[in-house]
């Protein structure tokens, strides 16, 4: 830890001396010259007079020879007094500004603000490592979850970036190497407040020395690792990282939950949307032949999870001898119509576009259209500038890496409950599936249905608490209600209900509530706030359950019990 | 041996050493205390300052705030003396002096501890 003041001082030390000695040397010597009152009685300065007169002439502000004037051996030394005095500060601001531009200084300055505002984060916060396309991403999408961020990066540029992104809270950034272990305590890792450490860099090494040194460094800190490589994942797993996110993986399993039951596939994609994305409408992939061009770290993940679902499909790839596909394999460029036909797209139902280039996997796309336009396209995005290109060939499928990576990781760490939901809903079916998809687009309409839990305790749910005590009974139906209105429902869907270790998906209305419940509701947008606002007031809870606007305040409550036992 | 530890103790130990001359004397007579020496003093104790400044060692803060104690007790003494010298007409009378010098026995006892501050950490480093 580098600390600026006492750097500072340590490298103007030479030019304090010089001076202070000047100023020493220049006040001893007025003070030791004999001069004359006006009326030529001798007369010494005294220190103080001397003193005086240096601090205006060294600073050039030049009062004059004050009290007397000056005979010509005081004039020839404040000749010398003033060249020396003004050289030494010239020396001396010479020394700050060569200071200040010092690259070394002020990397220093920056880790000292950097620290600073690190510190002064008064929630908990994340440490992304690695600020590229995913890093950027996600740290996006965060911040729009409300929550607070580090960002690391090795690249200066990539800090500048995040420095005029613009994001709605402030993101402290430093340009360091996130695979010291210096780093990662300067950014607050053995901070109390530090949730957890995402490393997202794009080489697998980096975020393996970053998940290393965070389980060392701060065991209980939960890691989330970004990988590309299936060994480096069994290395992570093997000292527990926390959540190790292979997003070409992660696709896959995704597609095919997609094949087996595209309802299914949408409801994942509602509840892990990410803002300032458009909402993912229903993709019905078909379960026929499929075409899978490039047999990269893609391509085997999507091969693997296809055969698990039944699905073969045909791969076509440029360059066998270094990938390795099985046999059957159509050898060639997947750009070139000849090889298309070759792997019988005529008749095929899907495509899958996963080579590691766009341009070749959107001349796939295009090539393959014009043999067969009813094909249904999946296509690997590599650069996250293409986004408006993938667009615009209407792709119906696209894996976009950066937003892979982001939507696992909010959907472990932006909302209780959900990584057990999405875990339940594995084994339910189509017909399920279709009727909850159904209730949340209800609810939600057009817009991305949010997701938000509540817990039954005394800090957000007082107000259930107070009903339980009082008449004995709390329904869900009451949280579900609108408070202005409680004929109304609220724009939200029960989806789990935690109760000790027991999950109950999609519990119903009249379900009691008890202390230290735990519930995750899916809804429209400011619904969560709503209800949280009745979880928290007694009078609208009250409201809500018994239909009678309660009273309020004691005077008031006094008056209505008065009135009430008075009539009959 | 090391030319800037050198220095360094130089410096102190020469701030403490004037201080001292200044200090010693009656602490009423004007003429027992030099105006010349309270100057070197001051500006002895000034450079010695700097010349603390920056360590982040526990002895080199301690070093620092003992030297800043000086500086602040030479000041004020230096204050002292050049209002009673300019201002008041009767001059450098014997409680004002004794109140400048018993001020730079203050400064004295921060140069002390300065200089046994200075002897133990050059002792402990010595191994």
């Amino acid at each position: 830890m580098t600390h600026v003041i006492p750097l500072l001082f340590r490298r103007l030390r030479a030019p304090l001396v010089v001076l202070i000695t000047t100023y020493a040397v220049a006040t001893l010597g007025l003070v030791l010259i004999p001069g004359e009152k006006p009326g030529g009685e001798p007369w010494r300065m005294d220190f103080f007079h001397a003193f005086y007169f240096i601090t205006y002439t060294s600073t050039t502000i030049g009062f004059g020879e004050l009290p007397y004037a000056f005979n010509a051996i005081q004039r020839l030394w404040t000749l010398f007094a003033i060249y020396a005095t003004v050289l030494a500060w010239f020396y001396m601001a010479m020394a700050l500004v060569a200071l200040l531009l010092d690259p070394a200084f002020r990397q220093a300055v920056n880790v000292a603000r950097f620290h600073r505002s690190v510190r002064r984060i008064a929630e908990p916060f994340y440490i992304v490592c690695g600020y590229g396309e995913n890093g950027a991403l996600l740290t996006r999408a965060l911040t729009d979850q409300g929550l607070r961020t580090v960002v690391l990066d090795k690249d200066q540029e990539r800090i500048d970036a995040l420095k005029v992104e613009g994001l709605p809270l402030e993101v402290p950034g430093l340009c360091t190497d996130a695979t010291e272990p210096d780093a990662l305590v300067q950014a607050g890792l053995e901070n109390w407040r530090c949730a957890g450490v995402i490393a997202v860099s794009p080489w697998d090494e980096d975020n393996l020395s970053i998940a290393v040194a965070t389980k060392l460094l701060a065991p209980s800190t939960p890691v989330i690792c970004r990988v590309l490589h299936q060994e480096t994942e069994a290395n992570l797993a093997s000292f527990g990282t926390d959540l190790i996110i292979n997003p070409f993986r992660t696709f896959a399993d995704r597609f095919a939950t997609a094949v087996r039951s595209p309802s299914m596939y949408l409801i994942y994609a509602w509840l892990t949307g990410l803002e300032h994305q458009p909402r993912e409408e229903r993709v019905t992939p078909p379960r026929g032949t499929w075409i899978l061009c490039g047999y990269g770290r893609f391509g085997k993940a999507m091969r693997h999870r296809l055969s698990q679902e039944g699905v073969k499909p045909v791969i076509v790839e440029a360059d066998p001898e270094k990938t390795q596909p099985p046999v059957g394999t159509v050898e060639g460029r997947a750009t070139e119509a000849e090889t298309l036909r070759e792997a019988g797209v005529e008749g095929a139902d899907g495509l899958i576009a996963g080579t590691d280039n766009d341009a070749n996997n959107l001349s796939i796309l295009m090539t393959a259209r014009a043999i067969n336009p009813d094909l249904f396209t999946v296509a690997r995005q590599c650069r996250s500038h293409n986004k408006s290109l993938y667009r615009a060939a209407d792709v119906d499928l696209v894996l976009d890496a950066g937003t892979v990576t982001s939507r696992e990781v909010l959907a472990r760490i932006n909302t209780e409950l959900l990584p057990e939901l999405l875990e339940l809903t594995l084994d339910q079916d189509e017909t399920w599936a279709g009727a909850l998809a159904a209730r949340i687009r209800a609810v939600a309409g057009d817009t991305l249905p949010t997701t938000w839990s509540l817990q039954i305790d005394n800090q957000r749910a007082p107000a259930v608490l107070d009903a339980i005590a009082e008449v004995g009974f709390a329904h869900l139906v009451h949280l579900l209600s609108d408070p202005r209105d409680r004929s109304q429902w609220l724009p939200a869907v029960p989806l789990l209900l935690k109760r000790g270790s027991e999950l109950s998906l999609l519990p119903d209305p009249d379900t009691t509530l008890e202390t230290g419940d735990r519930l995750l509701f899916c809804g429209r947008k400011g619904a969560d706030r709503v209800m949280a606002w009745t979880a928290e007031d007694y009078n609208l809870y009250a409201y809500i359950r018994t239909g009678e606007e309660r009273p309020q305040g004691l005077l008031w409550d006094w008056l209505a019990s008065y009135c009430k036992g008075d009539s009959p | 041996m090391n030319l800037e530890k050198t220095i360094f103790a130089f410096v102190i130990v020469l701030a403490m050493t004037i201080n001292f001359g200044f200090y010693l004397g009656d602490i009423d007579n004007p003429a027992h205390h030099n105006v010349y020496e309270l100057f070197a003093a001051i500006v002895v104790s000034l450079i010695a300052t700097v010349m603390k400044l920056g360590e982040r060692t526990q002895i080199g803060a301690l070093l620092l705030a003992t030297s800043l104690v000086a500086d602040v007790q030479l000041l004020i003494a230096a204050v002292v003396w050049a209002v009673a010298v300019q201002t008041l007409e009767t001059g450098l009378t014997p409680p004002i002096m004794a109140g400048i010098v018993s001020l730079s026995g203050g400064a004295l006892l921060a140069n002390l501890v300065s200089v046994v501050l200075l002897v133990a950490e050059t002792i402990m480093g010595r191994r």
